[in-house]
């Protein structure tokens, strides 16, 4: 199957703005919602990116992941955590026995400016420590400058070296670096076609992260790669997600875009930290009829 | 070449959206209206009253009041009464006072209008909400600023009212129709009697009771209901300046030929069979949404609609594949509950219309393909459907349905298209979908549509001209050139 990235599908921003606003009327209620919110929260890789991480924070964090709100029975865990290479042996341990993957970052994240020797490094230090998933960084620049084989090269390499240990690849785009629609539907194409088992949009390393006019067209391009392949790919919108109500927006938008098969965390994440706590805020209040203080919700 | 196998997606099996609908214990309803003439509610001359129902339930809200003759004789005495007395001596300054209190008292009703608007229409509560109302306000909010800039609006020409503005609107935007048509007339400086559309007639009534509340003289506008008969009254009345109308054709057809020999000024808006096309080029999933909105926004009762879909061969698989797909996740119901996407139809006549036109496609041998959403017992309902391998030569490529029913055609190259689009005897409006701006521009000069929409459809805005050419009428509504038809120069 042969593809020239030059020739991706063009994007008319008005009309994906438009649709978005349309997604954005549905009004979703009473048991409808409490579904949602369920999925929602299963649907997160609970994220703990910083220089300032340590086994202790990781360790709290998964446990978090695994137990997000005890005083609600029933609820689900998080999908997944998110970390450093470093931090994934800790993070395995503290989630024996639990169904919360390992996704690490890797490939010099977050910018990705490093030679293609070290990304391998990245990679393999994180998957020998046992990561369930990678999150890999595509090289913004030479995208930019037109190297769109470069990119294409970069992800099938990383994505070689992740089938082996039987892990799933996320490829991040870096959205707002890449800057216009026409060239985030480039780069889906790309890793899609590159292998990708994800595609992402950000780091959360920088001023704009996720937002929905370019999840929607990365959803329209793994709903074009469905109907051309049969083969389903997922898709995580990371950072600035921090409301229930907005990611029910991005759970009614993926819903009426790729339908009832992609409603799971095996294809669809949020990259978000304090999302729970807000998801289990309105939880809480459709159990009980009120909103609770934030006290009542533990952060970690 | 082995068969490709049928990939669908499937929607709303696992995740059920809970019927959300909107309040409606705010709005106040009478049991009974009458004729709003000269500041007043007066009891129609005839003592004769007609039901007005939901169509969604077939269920009846309130009864409406049958005008006569002499009904529509002392509406439009209280209008001339109104202009010679008052309206035409006010200051334009005074005239736009009024006009912009209407708007604002439009905007702090605007949740009870929308419910209205929704049970009478049958239009979803989304668009009554979102697009209707608001538009209403802002028509009336944008002429309130021409009312006293007329001079500047038309340099060295010393523009003129006209005297008493006779209006009849159709069904499809009862308020936003009527909106359209009273707030140029006043700006101005006309007079008014206006009739909506004898299935929709609650919320030009209650229109006029924030008239009432707006101050406005007495008489300025008087607001007649009733069927066919007080329009065609109407537009026989000697004492009348300005005839505006907007329906079907052929109804338009009749107007032109009763105020023919007289001294009447007429404007007409008559009914649209658009070619929305779409080339290879064209940002494809946003084109399929494009055709979604030019032909199901408001059920298809849009005289503009997109009805007429040229898709460029080379991409048509691709795009009908799509349509199908979009298809699935229309949803059809209840028009008072904040998810559904496409409302009841109008009336039972209409229903009737549309199902017969379904069979004349089907025997024409045209392949229909329907949504497969359920649809409510009860209320007229029409599935959203496509008519794929069309060609002009199908009546249902020509003739105006009305509905949610779209007509698909394959072009090859840009003549051919432009031959096609311009091939039928309307000329309201046309879609252009492309990559390319010199094509749009190319395309805008060649269509014979009077609104050409690119990469986009069924946008309107006050500041716009609305009108067609040929069988689709003449005058325009919206912008400055909305301003013509109530003037002499």
């Amino acid at each position: 199957m042969t593809y020239d990235f030059r020739q991706s599908p063009v994007v008319d921003q008005v009309g994906i703005e438009e649709r978005v606003a349309r997604f954005n009327t549905r009004s979703i209620k009473k048991g409808s919602k409490v579904q949602a919110l369920k999925l929602a929260l299963n649907m997160i890789d609970l994220t703990t990116l910083e220089g300032k991480d340590t086994e202790g924070k990781v360790t709290q964090m998964c446990y978090k992941a695994m137990h997000p709100h005890l005083a609600l029975p029933d609820l689900p865990s998080t999908a997944a955590v998110c970390v450093y290479p470093t931090m994934v042996k800790v993070a395995k341990e503290a989630l024996k026995g639990s169904k919360v993957k390992v996704a690490s970052v890797s490939t010099a994240f977050p910018s990705g400016n490093s030679t293609m020797q070290i990304k391998l490094l990245d990679t393999k230090l994180a998957l020998d420590n046992g990561a369930d998933e990678i999150d890999m960084v595509i090289s913004r620049g030479e995208f930019l400058k037109g190297n769109y084989n470069f990119v294409f090269d970069e992800i099938a390499a990383i994505k070689d070296l992740t089938h082996k240990y039987n892990a799933r690849l996320k490829v991040i785009f870096e959205t707002g670096e890449i800057s216009t629609l026409d060239n985030v539907r480039r780069a889906s194409d790309i890793a899609i076609y590159a292998g990708a088992n994800f595609i992402k949009t950000s780091t959360g390393k920088i001023g704009v992260a996720a937002t929905m006019p370019v999840t929607l067209v990365m959803l329209d391009a793994i709903k074009d790669y469905y109907f051309k392949t049969g083969i389903q790919v997922g898709m995580k919108p990371a950072g600035g997600i921090s409301t229930a109500k907005g990611a029910l927006q991005y759970l009614v938008m993926l819903h009426e875009t790729l339908g009832n098969a992609w409603l799971d965390n095996k294809w669809f994440r949020f990259g978000a930290s304090s999302l729970a706590n807000d998801l289990i805020l309105q939880l809480e209040k459709e159990a009980k009829g009120v909103y609770y203080s934030k006290d009542y919700i533990s952060v970690d | 070449m082995a068969k490709k196998e049928v990939k669908k997606l499937e929607y709303f099996t696992d995740w059920k959206y809970a019927p959300s609908p909107e309040a409606t214990d705010h709005i106040r309803l009478q049991k009974q209206y009458d004729l709003f003439i000269n500041g007043k509610f007066v009891k129609p001359n005839s003592g004769k009253y007609f039901d007005t129902i939901n169509p969604a339930t077939e269920e009846k809200i309130s009864s409406i009041a049958e005008a006569n003759d002499k009904d529509v004789d002392s509406a439009v005495k209280a209008a001339r009464g109104a202009y010679d007395k008052t309206w035409s001596k006010m200051p334009a300054k005074e005239r736009a006072k009024y006009i912009y209190r209407i708007a604002r008292l439009i905007q702090e009703r605007a949740r009870e209008l929308s419910v209205i608007e929704t049970l009478d229409g049958g239009k979803s509560i989304r668009e009554s909400r979102d697009i209707d109302v608001p538009l209403a306000a802002n028509h009336f909010f944008y002429y309130a600023g021409w009312a006293d800039k007329l001079e500047y609006a038309f340099p060295n020409r010393h523009p003129k009212s006209l005297g008493v503005a006779g209006q009849v609107i159709p069904w499809n935007f009862p308020l936003l129709m009527a909106a359209w048509k009273i707030a140029p007339a006043l700006a101005t400086g006309n007079t008014v009697v206006l009739k909506p559309a004898e299935t929709t007639s609650l919320t030009a009534l209650k229109l006029a009771e924030i008239i009432q509340e707006s101050g406005l003289p007495d008489g300025v506008v008087n607001i007649i209901t009733g069927h066919g008969p007080v329009g065609a009254s109407m537009v026989n009345h000697k004492d009348i300046n300005k005839i505006a109308f907007t329906g079907s054709t052929n109804v338009g057809k009749w107007i032109q030929k009763a105020v023919a020999g007289t001294d009447k000024k007429l404007t007409l808006e008559l009914g649209g069979k658009a070619a929305n096309i779409i080339f290879e080029d064209a940002p494809i999933n946003q084109a399929v949404e494009g055709i979604i909105n030019g032909i199901f926004f408001n059920q298809g009762h849009v005289c503009c609609a997109g009805s007429r879909l040229f898709v460029q061969e080379s991409v048509a698989e691709e795009v009908i594949r799509k349509l199908k797909d979009r298809l699935e996740t229309l949803i059809v119901g209840d028009p008072l509950d904040k998810n559904t996407d496409i409302g009841a139809i109008n009336s039972k006549m209409q229903l009737n219309k549309i199902n017969e036109y379904l069979k004349i496609g089907v025997n024409d041998g045209a392949e229909m393909y329907q949504s497969s959403c359920t649809i409510p017992k009860k209320g007229f309902f029409v599935r959203p459907t496509l008519f794929l391998n069309t060609s002009q030569s199908h009546r249902i490529s020509q003739e105006e349905i009305f509905g949610p029913v779209l007509a698909i055609q394959t072009f090859r190259t840009i003549e051919e298209v432009i031959e096609k689009a311009n091939n039928i005897p309307y000329g309201l409006s046309a879609g252009v979908w492309t990559d390319k701006g010199s094509r749009i521009f190319n395309l805008t000069s060649k269509l014979r549509a009077g609104v050409v929409w690119a990469n986009t459809y069924n946008k309107f805005d006050p500041t716009s001209p609305f009108g067609g050419y040929k069988e689709s009428g003449f005058g325009r509504e919206g912008g400055l050139h909305g301003l013509m038809p109530y003037l002499k120069f």
